[in-house]
């Protein structure tokens, strides 16, 4: 209760906060914009007047302006008086309903809303009057969804983004349902303080919620394939800005070799620190970082001055390609640096804890990033399919290094839960996913355990590793 | 060691569990000059534990091994000793993501139970957030208030000896979460609203019977609590197998052999194929609890 108005000013809608507008079941995250035209559910609008609002507030749209919905709106039900028994007097002769779809058409240009709208459907049903009263809540439902021209506006988080994009685009986020997320923030037993890997192509839904979960305290890795880390579900989820500072990233193009120790060119940047437009600078990271990229690149530019072009715009071409190339260069100078700030964190192979969901096969992601956990840590896997799952198991059992290994999935189901009428919903999701999970225990190689090894009883061992299945 | 926060080495004092197998487990005190039976011998704490790393192998008196691991409440949840029926990690995790739990959280829970709830809370609302947790039966609500120090988690509790039906949970406006696993939940949402912040926040209630669900979901209503829902989520363990199928032998098959004369050695018919599966366990639980999640508005 100590709560005033200025404490409120925490829980105001910002000019560029990052937001989530709902109705009903349905999510959309947006970012609040001066006059920036929103589109959500066929209706368009502008979310101008949420700003100084307060977080789930809900809002009515008349002609494409949001206006506080009224608290009394909110509460007025439409009242029944007369309720049937049953249905069998009710025939389907499709004439039940007086009014035309023009008619509605007219009466949405009146400018009447949603409620008045319904009432008006309510009156010229003849059917209505006799149907249950449970069949009239119904009727009710179903029509307030069609013509309620409401939108709530909510601060983003896990639980809300993780609905969004399964209910939205399953696809970009591999299928992960939330219930699966879910499990995978709890089995890797992530926590603020901690130095996870994250290795995801989930739109940074993942990414997001583990560094929800860390609340700015610790350090995330995320090891990104090809050029760039994508994550555009970390922005949504509207982070303070010091969250970012624990935010790092390795290419996995560049594990092998910093497994191998060879990395070292990179790492040593302090000299290339001091002159950053240096030509060999440049060189030496060609070799490694930007092979795909380069041949290509290459090519165009040489053939540009052969074609014999005239003297203008030889120069200009040339300028821009100096513009350009020093722009790369700068692009692989912050580039390196980042590098050379990130290998340290993953050199110790001391990390917490390690998430992988993403579409590439999990073997090989795991068995390498593997690598870099600490004994007696936690890790999992996350795959849309069973099993490349049962693959990276057997795998890991030869090869060590892993215990309390579990390939599981969550069976997710909804209630409707009302008087006299709670049952499970009709509809329930399919599959979420799969998950392998387990613990990181030193290796057989690793100093004494070694020695142990040799000297314990066949038969002894064997009985242990039965046992593990 | 603390059940929030990682080191790599054994000390005197720690909780460590002892791994003999996917389904035996054991937490151990790790205290100078103890010693822990397990089925491959025994364990001297002094020499085999402390000063090891977690993860590493312990050779036990009988020459078989065991893993000593990092506790985790996950770990935790399947060795603790059970005072009360508890919650497991399934559960537990819908419970944190739908709660929206991070660290900061204030959260309030009743009853403590056997604490598997509650460390999972800890762990996640650390180092910054505070659990409120009651529990009206009093030497349980000591033994989790021990349990709590011994874990190093104690900073980030209270825990109060209290009827929550009755008395509440002993703090108002100032909770981001609500979690309620008792008889009658119902009785408690008055004071779940009243322990919850002016600008709102989250509920969830946990009942094994649909009828304490349906009861819950109308005190929920009646507290203007919105988007009130219920589910239910079940594990599903997938165990890996290699199996063997027999193919049946149809006998031989006189149009397969054109070159009569390469016939001197027909090869042996395959009798049996191999595959990587999974099946499931014999027996599952089919049921836990309903979970019902509720919003308060701000008020």
């Amino acid at each position: 209760m100590a709560d005033n108005g200025d404490e409120d000013s925490a829980y105001r809608i910002k000019q560029g906060d990052y937001v989530v507008l709902k109705r009903g079941d349905i999510f959309k995250a947006a970012q609040i914009q001066p006059k920036k035209k929103v589109i959500f559910e066929k209706q368009w609008f502008f979310l101008d007047n949420a700003v100084g609002q307060l977080f789930s507030t809900t809002f009515e749209i008349v002609s494409g302006v949001l206006h506080v919905r009224k608290p009394k709106d909110a509460e007025s039900s439409i009242d029944a008086k007369e309720v049937g028994t049953d249905n069998r007097n009710i025939v389907d002769d499709g004439k039940s309903q007086k009014l035309t779809r023009d008619d509605i058409e007219a009466l949405k240009e009146q400018g009447l809303d949603g409620q008045e709208i319904i009432q008006q459907l309510i009156e010229n049903s003849s059917t209505f009057r006799d149907k249950t009263g449970y069949a009239q809540d119904k009727y009710i439902k179903k029509k307030k969804k069609k013509y309620e021209n409401t939108v709530t506006i909510l601060k983003p988080s896990c639980r809300i983004l993780a609905m969004m994009y399964h209910g939205r685009e399953p696809g970009k986020i591999c299928h992960l349902r939330y219930d699966t997320l879910a499990q995978m923030l709890t089995l890797a037993n992530v926590h603020a303080g901690s130095k996870v890997l994250v290795f995801e192509t989930c739109a940074g839904l993942v990414l997001g919620a583990v560094m929800e979960r860390m609340g700015g305290f610790g350090s995330v890795i995320q090891m990104y394939p090809g050029g760039e880390p994508l994550r555009p579900g970390v922005e949504s989820f509207g982070f303070p800005s010091h969250f970012h500072d624990m935010l790092h990233d390795f290419p996995i193009c560049r594990v092998n070799a910093l497994l191998a120790g060879t990395l070292k060119t990179t790492a040593k940047d302090p000299s290339a620190d001091s002159k950053p437009s240096d030509m060999p600078a440049e060189e030496m990271i060609q070799p490694e970082g930007e092979q795909q990229g380069s041949p290509e690149e290459q090519g165009t530019d040489t053939n540009s001055p052969t074609d014999g072009a005239d003297e203008q715009e030889k120069e200009e071409q040339d300028k821009r390609r100096e513009a350009k190339a020093h722009e790369r260069k700068v692009k692989l100078e912050e580039k390196r640096k980042k590098l050379a700030a990130v290998a340290p964190l993953l050199e110790g192979r001391d990390a917490d804890g390690l998430v992988i969901a993403s579409r590439f096969h999990p073997c090989p992601v795991l068995m390498n990033l593997l690598k870099f956990l600490s004994p007696s840590r936690p890790f999992v896997v996350y795959s849309q399919y069973k099993e490349p799952l049962i693959e990276c198991y057997t795998k890991l059992k030869e090869q060590g290094g892993a215990i309390n290994m579990m390939i599981t999935d969550t069976w997710l189901r909804q209630y409707q839960v009302l008087p006299n009428r709670t049952h499970p919903v009709l509809l329930m999701s399919g599959g979420g996913g799969y998950l392998l999970s387990g613990t990181t225990v030193t290796t057989d190689r690793s100093k004494p355990a070694g020695s142990q090894q040799a000297v314990e009883p066949a038969p002894k061992r064997q009985k242990l590793t039965d046992t593990e299945g | 060691m603390s059940f929030v926060e990682y080191s790599d080495c054994i000390q005197a004092g720690d909780v460590a569990i002892i791994y003999q197998s996917h389904d035996s487990m054991m937490p151990v005190k790790v205290q100078q000059g103890a010693q822990t039976q397990t089925r491959y011998g025994v364990i001297r704490h002094s020499s085999d534990l402390i000063g090891q790393r977690y993860g590493s192998k312990v050779t036990c008196s009988k020459g078989g091994w065991v893993y000593v691991l990092h506790p985790t409440p996950e770990l935790w949840t399947i060795t603790l000793p059970h005072r009360t029926q508890i919650l497991y990690t399934t559960d537990i995790s819908m419970v944190t993501m739908m709660l929206e739990l991070k660290p900061g959280s204030i959260v309030c829970e009743s009853g403590t139970g056997s604490g598997s709830l509650s460390h999972a809370i800890l762990r996640t609302i650390a180092p910054t957030g505070h659990l409120h947790t009651v529990e009206f039966h009093q030497q349980r609500a000591e033994k989790a208030v021990e349990e709590f120090k011994e874990h190093r988690v104690d900073h980030l509790v209270t825990v109060r000896n209290q009827d929550v039906c009755k008395e509440g949970f002993g703090v108002t406006g100032v909770a981001d979460a609500v979690f309620l696993d008792i008889p009658s939940p119902w009785e408690a949402v008055r004071h779940a609203k009243a322990a919850m912040k002016r600008h709102g926040g989250r509920l969830c209630s946990f009942s094994p019977c649909i009828e304490q669900v349906q009861r819950t979901c109308e005190a929920l209503t009646d507290e203007g609590f919105e988007e009130i829902s219920t589910l239910e989520v079940l594990l599903r363990v997938h165990d890996v197998r290699t199996v063997s199928l027999p193919l049946p032998d149809f006998g031989s098959d006189p149009s397969a052999q054109p070159q009569p004369d390469s016939a001197e050695k027909p090869t042996p018919p395959q009798t049996s194929t191999t595959l990587k599966t999974t099946t499931p366990p014999r027996e599952v639980p089919g049921h836990t609890g309903y979970l019902t999640f509720a919003t308060k508005p701000r008020t």
